[in-house]
């Protein structure tokens, strides 16, 4: 393997591991309100990814910085030509990050609500719109001739965006569930609440996956360049999903969580897959011909080399690390015992 | 400045790169300070409570400014590629080495030993605590390395070639040992341990007026004068040599902070106060201290340096035609507002040491300069602004200094989408700055024992040691 599709593998991975991590907090955040009824009972849903959700989302600065060493033309290409879409994501993360440290700062329901608010808005907003990028992503955009992206914030809301936003957002929030199973106690009404959502979001997800992967082969014919082997993802993504109702129904939290992640990690891979086996970054909508390949948005391979290095350094350091994070924190949480010395 | 897709997107970087260094200066120096007291914390076993309140006040503080800085920091990271992608293809084959290493080497550790930290509390032994907070102070660190290495680069680009419009890679040694990059550094670490200082000093200054946790307040004093010493001569010295060092590979940016339209007499005066015209390339007025240019540039009593007129001149020559003259007004009040603040500050810093020298309870007792200390909170953050525009605005037209310019580098967005989004995020930034400012001063202000509403109820909260535990019973809102 050259290190050119090294580096494209890599740019998967820190993306997938993005959607896997930053999912389920999303998701948890997103599912509070439909969950709590008390305010220690929000206090312990937010204690289930408080010591996590900052390490979970430096895997998207991640993606972006390696990116911008690995491949600079696409890194350009990408977040300049959907503009209004990553400055929406940015505005949610902002608020939704500050809202962790600020909501319990004033003692006042309406800055409690305040907060909770954005909290929600900030995970559905980026649920929904990464799903966006994601599908654009396959589908290409108005890519010219010089690299640049033409076309205004409308058409990049085509329906198989919108699918993908949709699948995006409810598979985020059948993982966020999933994830509240291994962390809530299971003697707690908030557990057997967070599991009767995970059996409705996981129908939904499943539904929208479904239409998604639908739409990719019928309308869009994304797929077309899929070899054998490929085909195996998006069916796998498939059947993840569909294990996840027999896990819950068995009282298998851990399979159930395992399995959501599973299909958020084949349905991330199925994207890259649709782009490598064209042998593109980004597809173009105008001209095949202007379509980013793979190659030529490159970096110079003594930037991948460096790179290379650097990745393989630090890569296993950091998921070492994380892994230790997620060890130190594994107790299941309990809203009445909710003290704040605690750290929630 | 007009208002097309380079001014706003310009404008836009401009904002979000101020408004994200107000945070993180204050986070990179106040990481260091609270490693600090939490190692006294817990090498002291007779002074153990004292310097575990210490470190959980500051370190609320802490908290509540990191989360902004972290957030601003996505922002930093995507920007380049929204409203930069020329750029971001011209430069990506070195820039974004930096870039990525900031991430892998400092983010994921801040990011993650800020939670072990701070929620460890009751999980983790005192030595991984302590570890925890060293690990973030270093990671701050590191992290301020990396993305003042990338601004280097841009100044002073080594170690590349051009090819086909792009900048290749051909040294990442020379990158890496960029002398630009390294003054930079000092000066950005100095200027970060100064702003941590100063708000240390004032908040510890704010309670000693009122004779509240003297044990505590008199031992943070000290701690925080030392670094603001050590900050404000780290950043005098470094600026020092960043002037004289601009005056050869910056020579615009140089003559512009002094505005000096023609080349000067040898010696050179120093202009205190200038009326300058920028259009007729002129100033109308200006008071001149005599020698003290030279002085500045050169170490020296004599020398003399190139003003704007002859180097356009010479730019022209190299770079083809053009005006290369930045906007000088910005440049020379900046730097003077820059200059005289961190003057202020030093004298301030050595004026608490000498106190400190002369009798160690005097410290606490000299009314007037606690006093004096509250009201010099807000300057270090004013010389930052000030310097990042001496820097950045000096550099102007170019984008990396003699091979691109920012309106080479603009993406091709429209001015609509660019405006759409400025105004959506200078939204939340005045909203996230004035939050930070108002939470800071109430937390700040109620002190390591009056526990007030706000703190009682602060999540992620401290468990002060003078008190126990604070257990938080769940109440039903709904009720």
């Amino acid at each position: 393997m050259d290190l050119v599709t090294l580096w494209f593998w890599l740019i998967a991975l820190t993306f997938t591991l993005y959607f896997f991590l930053e999912g389920f907090d999303f998701g948890v955040d997103i599912l509070r309100p439909l969950l709590a009824r008390t305010e220690a009972e929000e206090r312990a849903l937010t204690g289930t990814i408080g010591p996590f959700w900052d390490g979970n989302e430096v895997w998207v600065i991640a993606a972006a910085g390696l990116m911008f060493s690995t491949f600079p033309t696409w890194y350009g290409a990408l977040f300049s030509g959907m503009y209004p879409v990553f400055v929406i994501i940015l505005l949610a993360l902002l608020l939704r990050g500050v809202s962790f440290e600020y909501r319990n700062q004033v003692d006042q329901q309406r800055w409690r609500d305040f907060w909770d608010w954005m909290s929600f808005l900030g995970s559905v907003v980026p649920s929904f719109l990464w799903g966006v990028v994601m599908a654009k992503l396959i589908e290409g955009l108005a890519v010219n001739g010089s690299a640049r992206v033409e076309g205004g914030f409308l058409d990049l809301f085509t329906p198989f965006s919108f699918i993908g936003g949709l699948a995006t957002l409810l598979l985020f929030m059948l993982h966020g569930a999933n994830f509240l199973l291994l962390r809530l106690h299971k003697d707690t009404r908030l557990y057997a609440r967070a599991r009767a959502a995970a059996l409705l979001w996981g129908a939904l997800a499943t539904v929208a996956i479904l239409a998604f992967v639908v739409m990719g082969y019928v309308t869009e014919r994304l797929f077309a360049s899929f070899g054998v082997l490929p085909w195996l993802f998006p069916l796998a993504a498939a059947v993840t999903l569909a294990s996840i109702w027999f896990s819950l129904s068995r009282r298998l939290d851990t399979l159930a969580f395992t399995m959501s992640g599973l299909t958020i990690v084949f349905s991330t891979v199925t994207v890259f897959i649709a782009l490598f086996t064209r042998g593109v970054v980004l597809p173009s909508t105008l001209d095949p011909a202007n379509s980013l390949t793979l190659t030529e948005s490159a970096s110079q391979p003594y930037t991948l080399v460096l790179m290379t290095w650097v990745g393989g350094i630090f890569l296993p350091l950091i998921i070492g690390y994380q892994i230790w994070n997620y060890y130190v924190f594994r107790e299941r949480i309990r809203p009445d015992e909710g003290g704040l010395d605690r750290g929630y | 400045m007009d208002m097309d897709v380079v001014g706003l997107s310009r404008f836009q970087f401009a904002s979000t790169s101020i408004f994200h260094f107000f945070f993180v200066s204050l986070t990179v120096g106040l990481a260091f300070l609270i490693a600090v007291m939490e190692t006294i914390a817990y090498l002291r076993q007779d002074r153990r409570a004292v310097y575990e309140n210490m470190t959980n006040f500051f370190g609320h503080l802490f908290l509540i400014n990191f989360a902004v800085g972290v957030v601003t920091g996505i922002v930093q990271e995507f920007q380049f590629g929204m409203n930069w992608s020329e750029y971001s293809r011209f430069v990506g084959n070195i820039f974004g080495v930096p870039l990525a290493l900031e991430v892998l080497m400092a983010f994921f550790l801040e990011s993650t030993f800020i939670g072990l930290w701070w929620f460890g509390k009751d999980r983790l032994r005192p030595w991984m605590r302590l570890g925890s907070i060293w690990l973030v102070a270093i990671g701050t660190q590191i992290s301020a390395f990396w993305i003042v290495l990338a601004n280097g680069w841009m100044h002073h680009p080594v170690g590349y070639e051009v090819v086909n419009g792009q900048a290749l890679l051909t040294s990442f040694t020379a990158v890496v040992f960029n002398y630009k990059a390294w003054l930079y550094f000092a000066h950005v670490q100095g200027s970060a341990w100064t702003v941590a200082g100063f708000f240390v000093l004032a908040i510890s200054a704010y309670h000693l007026l009122r004779g509240r946790d003297v044990e505590v307040y008199s031992r943070s004093l000290r701690i925080a004068l030392v670094f603001a010493a050590v900050g404000t001569v780290f950043s005098a010295t470094s600026g020092h040599r960043e002037a004289q060092v601009a005056r050869y590979d910056q020579p615009m940016k140089f003559a512009a902070m002094e505005a000096q339209w023609e080349t000067s007499a040898s010696p050179a005066p120093w202009s205190l106060v200038a009326n300058i015209d920028q259009e007729n390339r002129r100033n109308t007025f200006s008071i001149e201290i005599p020698y003290l240019g030279s002085l500045l540039a050169y170490n020296s009593l004599t020398g003399r340096y190139e003003g704007m007129n002859q180097l356009n001149e010479e730019y022209r020559a190299r770079y083809g035609p053009g005006d290369y003259v930045p906007p000088v007004a910005w440049v020379y009040w900046s730097f003077r507002i820059m200059v005289g603040i961190g003057s202020l500050l030093l004298l301030a810093a050595f004026t608490g040491l000498f106190l400190w020298w002369r009798k160690r309870a005097a410290l606490n007792e000299t009314r007037w300069y606690l006093r004096a200390l509250l009201l010099l909170l807000p300057l270090p953050w004013i010389a930052n602004f000030t310097g990042w525009m001496v820097t950045e605005m000096g550099r102007q037209p170019f984008m990396v200094y003699g091979l691109l310019t920012v309106r080479e580098g603009v993406s091709a967005n429209t001015a609509g989408e660019v405006l759409a989004g400025l105004v959506g995020l200078w939204v939340v930034y005045l909203a996230l700055i004035g939050l930070d400012i108002y939470l800071l001063t109430v937390t700040a202000r109620a002190g390591v024992h009056a526990k007030p509403e706000a703190q009682i109820l602060a999540a992620p909260a401290p468990s002060y040691a003078a008190e126990g535990p604070a257990g938080f019973q769940g109440y039903d809102r709904r009720e």
